[in-house]
């Protein structure tokens, strides 16, 4: 009798661990053994010159030391957090309101569901279409320079493609588009899970809009603003398909748009194992870290 | 019982797949790179990038078959074309993993013909992977018409030729008719190449053009190839990146012309670069060779220059070539006979180029051919309103030199002109910036490379 009742246990975990197996396959193939072969091969030098095969040779940490010292790292790591801040300052603020005026009972809005739809449309289009459009709006002889000619705002064409500071705003612009409409069903999901009595009792006690806000939605939607902040981060650090269209993957001017991800893809050019998985490397570093303090930054004022 | 039958099917499927995977890989071992080696494979696998090549074939090849887009018959031979475009350097990419693996791969599989550009040509014919056009049965007699640059073009460090091409691309300067009457006084092409004859008097015209409102070129682009055709050393020598003296003065020269405004730092082909071929976008000139007269400049839009017959040609500053196609014999092909009977039917027989010229409007490589048709009326260009440039393009063919090419050039030329487009742009404070950059790029690409 007893035994059987063990057994009958046991089965209900053999069960648990069956349907653990596709994740784990997929994660160890896809993900923990590339890890490790990233890691494996930042150790040589293998590459290819034209058809000739040049390693792989093991050569210690003398990738590592040649990225540190030519300085590329902090160069793109610096253009990668510029570009990827300027689009998510305004993303998350506009996404704020948007998400505030959604769930505000006392405002009902008309229309929701098509206006949520709308803003979130940019996020179904392909990033590098999308890329493409602005390339050719943008382009010297495009239709945003006629326009501007033509109201008199400007005389000679802008050449945005050529000038630092409006190539990285048209990149964050259009990760901006992108992704605003995604953060703002998030927060909006968050927000509808904040008790409705809070919000009466602020009422009734005399709150304004701003107040409500300020001292109600945002501390209770702390946690699911953390995730937005620290998915945002990652991909944000993660950047590639925008800036590589907008400029053809050159990260022009004087390379001051180029991304990590991009700085890794010129290293592909001639198969760079070597330098690839040593940036690599890096990157997983940089990552952990700058996961670690949004996430101690925003947790950590809760225990004050 | 059925776990036995089941065991005994895996086993033999087990033995059955290493025995297909050791026929794969003995198999190249039976044919060397011997033209008359046994009998030919039933399978011509032909890897390139674009549609030419096969509509020369399928127009000029006697016996060639088309079955359906990618595939057709020659005889009892099926040709299979693997088309890649070279967009973003797809096609190397395609064909360095396959040429990689040609010694692993079954007959049928096994490239037996591929395409290249003149930029990257070094880099397949300075390998064993491609094969001398003398072990595929073709004589130097045979090929006594073609112009020697074509030749030098696919000769490898060793002195063999690996390769053929059925096309010259010669290139002149293309002048706009319009903007010579205006400015220049005349229209003639022995006047305007008074102007243009070398590269100081074709920066005082310039200035003149600019005071007429006119841009020199569209694009600093534009005249790159032409002084990079002409440099006196390699991009790289013993492993060390060397700055030729001619690419040197395009730097200045461009810099020069962006400055006083007389012309853009566009990418050839983009819109802005294509807008001079149009009377309203005020482009003086243009360098080219035939296909981007007869192709490339919008002669069937209403409108454009080309389709009123208003511009000119004159051979310019220096002689340059852009473009072309030649064929090589992939090492390890099963048909060497048919690989080499292609080469020679449409690089050396007079018939079908001579075809080749009047349906394709293709400069052929052949001189004999060229220099008779440069010399009768119906070969006149009406985009250059009547003007017959072959005569041009014969003395250009004759001239070109290309003995400084490295197998480095296309990686080279393309991070120069973008590393200098920052220069002009005055991204890049200084020459010296802008190098820097194009080190970094060359660096990327040629790992192995020095400066």
């Amino acid at each position: 009798m007893k035994k059987a009742k063990r057994s009958k246990i046991v089965s209900y975990n053999k069960w648990g661990y069956i349907f653990l197996i596709p994740f784990v396959v997929v994660y160890l193939v896809f993900q923990l053994i590339p890890l490790f072969s990233t890691i494996y091969n930042s150790f040589f030098e293998n590459y290819r010159s034209g058809l000739k095969q040049i390693g792989p040779n093991f050569v210690g940490f003398e990738n590592y030391r040649t990225i540190l010292t030519n300085g590329d790292l902090l160069t793109y790591t610096k253009n990668t957090l510029i570009m990827w801040g300027l689009g998510v300052v305004p993303q998350i603020i506009i996404s704020l309101l948007l998400g505030a005026w959604f769930t505000d009972p006392s405002l009902r809005l008309k229309f929701q569901r098509f206006f949520k739809t709308v803003i979130y449309l940019p996020n179904l289009i392909m990033a590098s279409a999308f890329s493409m459009l602005f390339f050719t709006l943008f382009a010297d002889s495009g239709p945003i320079n006629s326009i501007l000619m033509q109201m008199g705002i400007i005389s000679q064409p802008y050449t945005f493609m050529s000038h630092v500071w409006s190539v990285r705003f048209l990149v964050a612009f259009l990760n901006f588009i992108m992704w605003f409409g995604n953060t703002t069903i998030l927060l909006m999901a968050g927000m509808m899970g904040i008790d409705i009595s809070l919000f009466e009792a602020a009422q009734v006690d005399g709150a304004r809009a701003g107040q409500v806000f300020f001292r109600i939605t945002v501390p209770l939607l702390k946690p699911i603003l953390v995730y937005v902040f620290v998915t945002s981060l990652i991909g944000g650090l993660q950047m590639f398909d925008v800036p590589q269209i907008l400029t053809d993957g050159t990260g022009d001017p004087m390379r001051s748009s180029m991304t990590l991800i991009m700085y890794l893809n010129k290293h592909l050019y001639s198969k760079n194992f070597g330098m690839g998985g040593a940036l690599s490397v890096f990157l997983f570093i940089i990552t952990g870290i700058l996961s670690m303090i949004v996430y101690r930054f925003a947790t950590g004022k809760k225990e004050d | 019982m059925k776990k036995k039958a089941l065991s005994l099917i895996l086993c033999s499927a087990v033995v059955a797949g290493s025995l297909a995977g050791c026929g794969g890989s003995s198999a190249p071992a039976a044919d060397g790179p011997v033209a008359d080696a046994g009998p030919e494979g039933k399978t011509l696998n032909i890897y390139c990038w674009n549609e030419e090549f096969k509509s020369r074939l399928t127009d000029h090849y006697p016996g060639y078959v088309v079955v359906d887009g990618t595939h057709g018959t020659i005889g009892d031979v099926n040709v299979v074309w693997n088309i890649t475009p070279s967009d973003d350097n797809a096609y190397q990419k395609n064909l360095d993993e396959n040429l990689l693996k040609q010694d692993g791969a079954a007959a049928d599989d096994r490239i037996d013909m591929f395409l290249v550009e003149a930029d990257y040509a070094l880099k397949y014919v300075d390998t064993p992977y491609t094969m001398s056009v003398a072990d595929l049965g073709i004589t130097e007699a045979e090929l006594a018409n073609q112009y020697q640059y074509t030749k030098d073009v696919m000769t490898d460090s060793s002195g063999v030729l690996k390769g053929l091409s059925w096309q010259g691309c010669p290139g002149v300067l293309i002048y706009n008719r319009e903007a010579a009457e205006a400015v220049l006084g005349s229209q003639e092409p022995a006047d305007v190449q008074e102007f243009v004859k070398d590269w100081a008097t074709w920066n005082d015209t310039a200035d003149k053009m600019k005071a007429a409102g006119y841009n020199m070129v569209a694009t600093v682009n534009d005249a790159y190839r032409v002084y990079s055709n002409n440099v006196s050393g390699k991009w790289v020598q013993d492993g060390k990146i060397v700055i030729d003296k001619n690419v040197e003065q395009w730097v200045k020269d461009s810099k020069a012309l962006v400055d006083k405004g007389e012309t853009t730092t566009a990418e050839l082909w983009s819109d802005d670069w294509s807008k001079g071929f149009y009377p309203d976008g005020k482009v003086f000139c243009y360098f080219g060779p035939a296909w981007l007269i007869n192709f490339s400049m919008a002669a069937d839009v209403e409108g454009s220059i080309a389709n009123q017959g208003g511009w000119g040609a004159v051979e310019g500053p220096q002689g340059f070539f852009w473009g072309g196609t030649w064929i090589c014999g992939a090492t390890g092909t099963d048909n060497p006979l048919l690989v080499a009977d292609i080469m020679r039917q449409l690089t050396t027989n007079e018939q079908i180029m001579a075809d080749i010229v009047k349906k394709d409007s293709d400069f052929v490589n052949n001189k004999a051919a060229m220099e008779a048709a440069a010399t009768k009326d119906e070969y006149a260009f009406a985009v250059l309103g009547g003007q017959n440039p072959l005569s041009m393009f014969c003395a250009g063919a004759g001239k070109i030199d290309l003995s400084n090419q490295s197998e480095y050039d296309q990686g080279c030329n393309e991070e120069f002109q973008h590393a200098m487009k920052n220069y002009f742009d005055g991204n890049a404070a200084t020459y010296e910036d802008a190098l820097a950059l194009f080190y970094q790029g060359v660096k990327e690409k040629y790992p192995e490379l020095s400066y």
